[in-house]
Order: structure tokens, then C-alpha cells, then sequence
């Protein structure tokens, strides 16, 4: 099958690789390498950062650092974003330039939901993840029969589609007014509106990576990558083409179905100019960057992405070049991603002095 | 006489003008060791891919334990035939372990939510299936590579890793598509015991296609001959061998 960027490169065998064992420990017994996280250490250190990261909503206004909030809330959504993208293109190998269009369809179906139909928001959200994931066992019907470069451009098509449909429809949309979403609210007092969203959003955004790591690593996350690196042998060893790709554009959609609803709720405001090309090609970049096939690839380049155009705001305008150079040179120079040179680093330092 | 495990009856392909299979009829018995022997391009992988679906034929039909086989390949994997490949078809960037892992697939029962959420049913499971998956390797003496990225293991132990994946999914039919080739003499005579051991102590049906004759004598019940897409030949070794037809077939005619 010709896959033009040859995802397939990009996953070692990593599936195995525990994600937090600081020390190594002896295998015992299957169980054991199940784990993800593995020893004490490594416990110590996953609940260091779980805590922190429960911390960060309160820490940062604190520490006089509370315009953070908004970017920890948007790196939380891009997160989201590229782990789920991750799944379909780095495990599946199927290749979508429109993600932008699934965000898209999540922010306005949990802003209508919740505006119109005064839907409280966590159901808004589930909406918005179940009507994103529809939307992706749709998109996924074609991949059935249209392979490589093909598929990409049918997703891409249907990203330009979806922001078409929503700059026109403005009976959907709110037309040049755009759409306004209402707040969430905890119910907990004492917390501004940002606070609570950066919250909530970092806490969706650590459970569905534990989903992500948890479906890479059970049969379906076998099958995903039987299918990338050998859709006959997959075949006739008895998985379900049919199923599994358009199961993982359902799942990919969902993820920036959810993406979306943070997102609505970050702008408050929302116009169909947020969720253009650009941004499809952004999230791209992240899974690019951080490493294809792997979930901890996505949160590395989402994180990075989402990090480093704030801090170079000035040069907002080369950032779409800068995108494209950083693609071209991590498909030839690096096509593990980041996470993958880190993990040759660490290997590298167990061996030694070898 | 009971039915025949597989029959194949009249079956027909051309792609284009190329007639790959010309009405090619095979019957294979429980637990007998099959091979299909021919010079290359005489259709013996087509047919291996028309009887697991990958390739329909033009005319013919073909039944699996008196019961037509459905079309598409993965339903064909559950009635219970499983394959290797030619070119090795293996999942190249994952480990040993879970090649082999997803021969189990169509056995894995755990819902979509346990696997998500990592619930104890999808632990119990996974640790079922690694069973099922290490006595597999211990056969086949792969339990050494089983962390090992296949991409990175020599030739010989690849084909047997397909060997193992097509085994994990416990067939009734293993169609062997020459599974000697790249394989040292040493490890030519090891791949005979193990054939005949899945037939043996498995139960386990198996059509070989194989080039090296010496392991296509040595083991087979006995032997079709596809040339240009027929059969011209079908009988036990001994008879094959004096067959006159084979014998132009293999070194041209009137030698």
C-alpha cells in the first residue's frame, strides 16, 4: 500500500516499552508487562505530575502568571487533539488533513447544544464528542476504498467543507455575529470562569491520553498498526478492515470532538475563522513533530506547538512556513518525532559504556 | 467417503488477458499434508489468495467444510483458514510478541470499553491470549526474539513468525506459501519436523506451496501440479516424479 509519509517508520515496537519505568524491573510474569506504569519510582513521579498538573489552575494567578491559564486550557484541547489524530494516522496509518473540520463540528454542537438547548455542559460535551465521532465513521466510509494520497485529499476536502457550511449557514452558525457560548460552571465557588475551564480541560485532557495509552496497547491498537503495516496480512489474519478504520476515524473524531467543546469554551465567541486549513495542518505538525505512533508523541508535539507560537508571537506571520519546514525536516531527518529520539537517547545511556 | 475439507471446483481468473487459474479443481481431506508444486507464474499463490478472498475468482466456487467460504478475507480468517506469505507480509515495526498477538485477534472477546479503560477483564484476557501466544513461540523456538522488532530478524525466523501468527489463529486449513525460501539447509530440515508436527500433534490441515522438491517429497500425502494456470498433474510423490507431463513442465519441452 503507498502511504507517502511511511507512518510505518515511526513505531518501533513501543507499544511494549512502559511509559514511567524509571528503573527496570524484573518480568515475572505476563501481568507485569501490562503495566504502564511500572516501580515505585515511576509511580512517585506519574503522581507528582498528576498533582501538579490538578495544581496548575490555582498555582498560576499565584505566581502573578494567570494569563497561562488560557494557554494551559488551549494546549489541554491540542492535546486532545493530536493524540486522537495520532491514533488515526501514526497507529492506523490513514492520513487526515481536516481535523480541523471534526474540532470544528465539536466547538459548534456543544456551543449550540448548551446555547440553544440550555444542555448543561458535560452532556453538551458528550454531544459534541458522539456527533464529531458520527461525523468520523463518515468521513471513514471512503477510506474503505480510497488508499494513501487519495484519502487525504477526500479529508481535506471535507475540512474546507465544514468551514464552507458554517461561514454560510448562518442560521447554524450565527452568521457574522458569530455564536456565543455560555460559561460552564463547577458549582465550586471562589474559582474564576478560566480557572475552572483550565480545570476541567486538563483533567479531560489526562483521561483520555490514559484511554489513548490503553486502546494503543490492547488488540485494538494491534489491529490499527496490522492495518498500516499490512492491511492483506491484517486481512486474512481476521480483523475487520471495515471496522477498524472507520472505528478509528469514530474515535480520532470524538477526541477533537471534545477538543472542540474546550475550545468553544475558551473563545466564548465562536466563528467558523478558527477552525480553518491551517489549523488541520497545525495539528498535523504536532503529531509530526512529537513522533508518529505513539500517544506520548502527540502530547510532546502538541505541547510544543501550542507553547512556542505564544512565546514568538512577533513572527505569528512565518509560523504557517515554519509548520511546513518542520514537517519536511522531521520526515527526513527524524521520522520518529521527538519522543523517538528521546527514547534512542535513553537506550543509549541504559547501554553505556557500550 | 466423507466430504472434503476444501473443495475447490472449476476455479477461473484471468487479470486481463493473463489466465492465472484455468478451471482448477482440488480437493483437500482432513488432516492431510497437501502440496501444490509448479514452475513460477503457474498460479499457485492466485490460488491461495482466491481460496483466503483476496483475489475473486472469475468462475468456480469454493467450499470449506461443505459450506461455501463468505467474501470478504477476515470472515474467511474466522471459519478457520489461515495463511503465510510469499513475500512476507508481516507487521515489520511491532515486536514478535504481538504479531503474534494479533493472530489471536478474531479469539479476543474483550469489549471495546474494558480495553479503553484498562479494566481487570482486558488484563485477565491479554494474559490468556500471551499464553496461548508463548506456547505458539516455545513450538516454533522463538521465545528468544519475542520483544524483538520482526523487521530486524533474520529471514529465516521472520517466516516463522508468520508461521506463528497464522498458527495463533488456531486454524482448521494453514495454507503454506513456500515457507522454506531463505532458509538454510539446517533450517529447511528444522521447517519439515515443524510441518509435520502441525499436522501431527495439531490436527491442523496444511497446504504447502513450496519450491525446494526435496522437502515437497519428503513430506507431502501427496502433490498437485499447476503449469499455466491447470493442473496437470496430481498424485502421491513417487507417481509425480516419473510423471512424464511434470517432468516437461519443470525442464521444458521435449528436453
Amino acid at each position: 500500500m503507498f502511504t507517502p509519509l511511511a507512518p510505518g517508520r515511526a513505531a518501533p515496537g513501543l507499544a511494549r516499552i512502559p511509559l514511567f519505568a524509571v528503573a527496570r524491573t524484573l518480568v515475572e510474569r505476563y501481568e507485569d508487562d501490562l503495566y504502564l506504569v511500572k516501580g515505585p519510582a515511576a509511580w512517585t513521579a506519574v503522581a507528582a505530575l498528576l498533582i501538579g498538573l490538578a495544581a496548575l489552575p490555582f498555582l498560576l494567578p499565584r505566581l502573578g502568571m494567570g494569563y497561562l491559564l488560557f494557554i494551559a486550557v488551549l494546549a489541554s484541547a491540542n492535546v486532545i487533539v493530536a493524540v486522537g489524530l495520532n491514533l488515526l494516522v501514526g497507529y492506523a496509518g490513514l492520513i487526515s488533513l481536516g481535523h480541523a473540520g471534526f474540532v470544528a463540528i465539536g466547538a459548534y454542537a456543544s456551543g449550540l447544544l448548551a446555547a440553544r438547548l440550555e444542555v448543561p455542559w458535560p452532556a453538551a460535551w458528550l454531544g459534541a464528542a458522539a456527533i464529531s465521532a458520527a461525523f468520523g465513521f463518515l468521513v471513514g466510509l471512503p477510506a474503505l476504498r480510497l488508499t494513501g494520497p487519495y484519502l487525504t485529499i477526500a479529508t481535506l476536502g471535507f475540512g474546507i467543507a465544514v468551514y464552507q457550511v458554517l461561514t454560510n449557514w448562518t442560521e447554524l452558525s450565527g452568521g457574522r455575529g458569530g455564536l456565543s457560548v455560555p460559561a460552564l460552571g463547577l458549582g465550586v465557588g471562589g474559582m474564576s470562569a478560566i480557572q475552572q475551564l483550565a480545570l476541567v480541560a486538563i483533567t479531560a485532557a489526562v483521561a483520555l491520553c490514559w484511554i489513548a495509552y490503553n486502546l494503543a496497547r490492547s488488540h485494538i491498537g494491534r489491529a490499527l498498526a496490522a492495518i498500516r503495516d499490512s492491511d492483506i496480512a491484517a486481512e486474512v489474519t481476521g480483523v475487520s478492515l471495515t471496522w477498524y478504520k472507520t472505528l478509528a476515524f469514530a474515535i480520532s473524531a470524538a477526541y477533537a470532538g471534545v477538543a472542540g467543546a474546550i475550545i468553544a469554551q475558551a473563545l466564548r465567541h465562536l466563528e467558523p475563522q478558527a477552525f480553518t486549513f491551517l489549523e488541520s495542518i497545525t495539528y498535523f505538525a504536532m503529531i509530526v513533530v512529537g513522533g508518529l505512533g505513539t500517544v506520548t508523541g502527540g502530547i510532546i508535539g502538541a505541547l510544543l506547538l501550542t507553547l512556542i507560537p505564544h512565546y514568538l508571537s512577533g513572527i505569528k506571520q512565518w509560523l504557517p512556513i515554519a509548520y511546513g519546514a518542520v514537517i519536511i525536516a522531521m520526515m527526513l531527518f527524524e521520522p520518529q518525532g521527538l519522543y523517538g529520539r528521546w527514547l534512542r537517547i535513553r537506550r543509549y545511556f541504559k547501554a553505556w559504556p557500550l | 467417503m466423507t466430504a472434503p475439507l476444501l473443495e475447490v471446483r472449476g476455479v477461473s481468473i484471468a487479470f486481463g488477458g493473463v489466465v492465472a487459474l484455468d478451471r482448477v479443481d482440488l480437493e483437500v481431506g482432513r488432516r492431510e499434508l497437501v502440496s501444490v508444486i509448479g514452475p513460477n507464474g503457474a498460479g499457485k499463490t492466485t490460488l491461495f489468495n482466491c481460496i483466503c478472498g483476496l483475489y475473486r475468482p472469475d468462475a468456480g466456487r469454493i467450499a470449506f467444510e461443505g459450506r461455501p467460504l463468505p467474501r470478504r478475507p477476515d470472515l474467511i480468517a474466522r471459519r478457520g483458514i489461515a495463511r503465510t506469505f510469499q513475500n512476507l507480509e508481516l507487521f515489520r515495526h511491532s515486536t514478535v510478541l504481538d504479531n503474534v498477538l494479533l493472530g489471536r485477534h478474531l479469539h479476543i472477546r474483550t469489549p471495546f470499553v474494558a480495553a479503553a479503560l484498562g479494566l481487570p477483564r482486558w488484563k485477565r484476557d491479554e494474559v490468556a491470549h500471551r499464553r496461548r501466544v508463548e506456547e505458539i513461540l516455545d513450538f516454533l523456538d522463538l521465545q528468544a526474539a519475542r520483544h524483538r522488532r520482526v523487521g530486524d530478524l533474520p529471514m529465516a525466523q521472520q517466516r516463522l513468525v508468520e508461521v506463528a501468527r497464522a498458527l495463533a489463529t488456531e486454524p482448521i486449513l494453514l495454507l503454506l506459501d513456500e515457507p522454506s525460501s531463505g532458509m538454510t539447509a539446517e533450517e529447511k530440515a528444522d521447517l519439515v519436523h515443524r510441518i509435520k508436527d502441525i499436522r501431527e500433534e495439531w490436527g491442523i490441515t496444511v497446504v504447502l506451496v513450496e519450491h525446494d522438491l526435496k522437502i515437497v517429497m519428503g513430506i507431502s500425502d501427496w502433490i498437485a501440479v499447476l503449469d499455466h494456470g491447470t493442473k496437470i498433474a496430481q498424485g502421491p510423490p513417487e507417481a509425480i516424479q516419473r510423471d512424464p507431463q511434470v517432468i516437461s513442465a519443470y525442464l521444458g519441452e521435449t528436453a
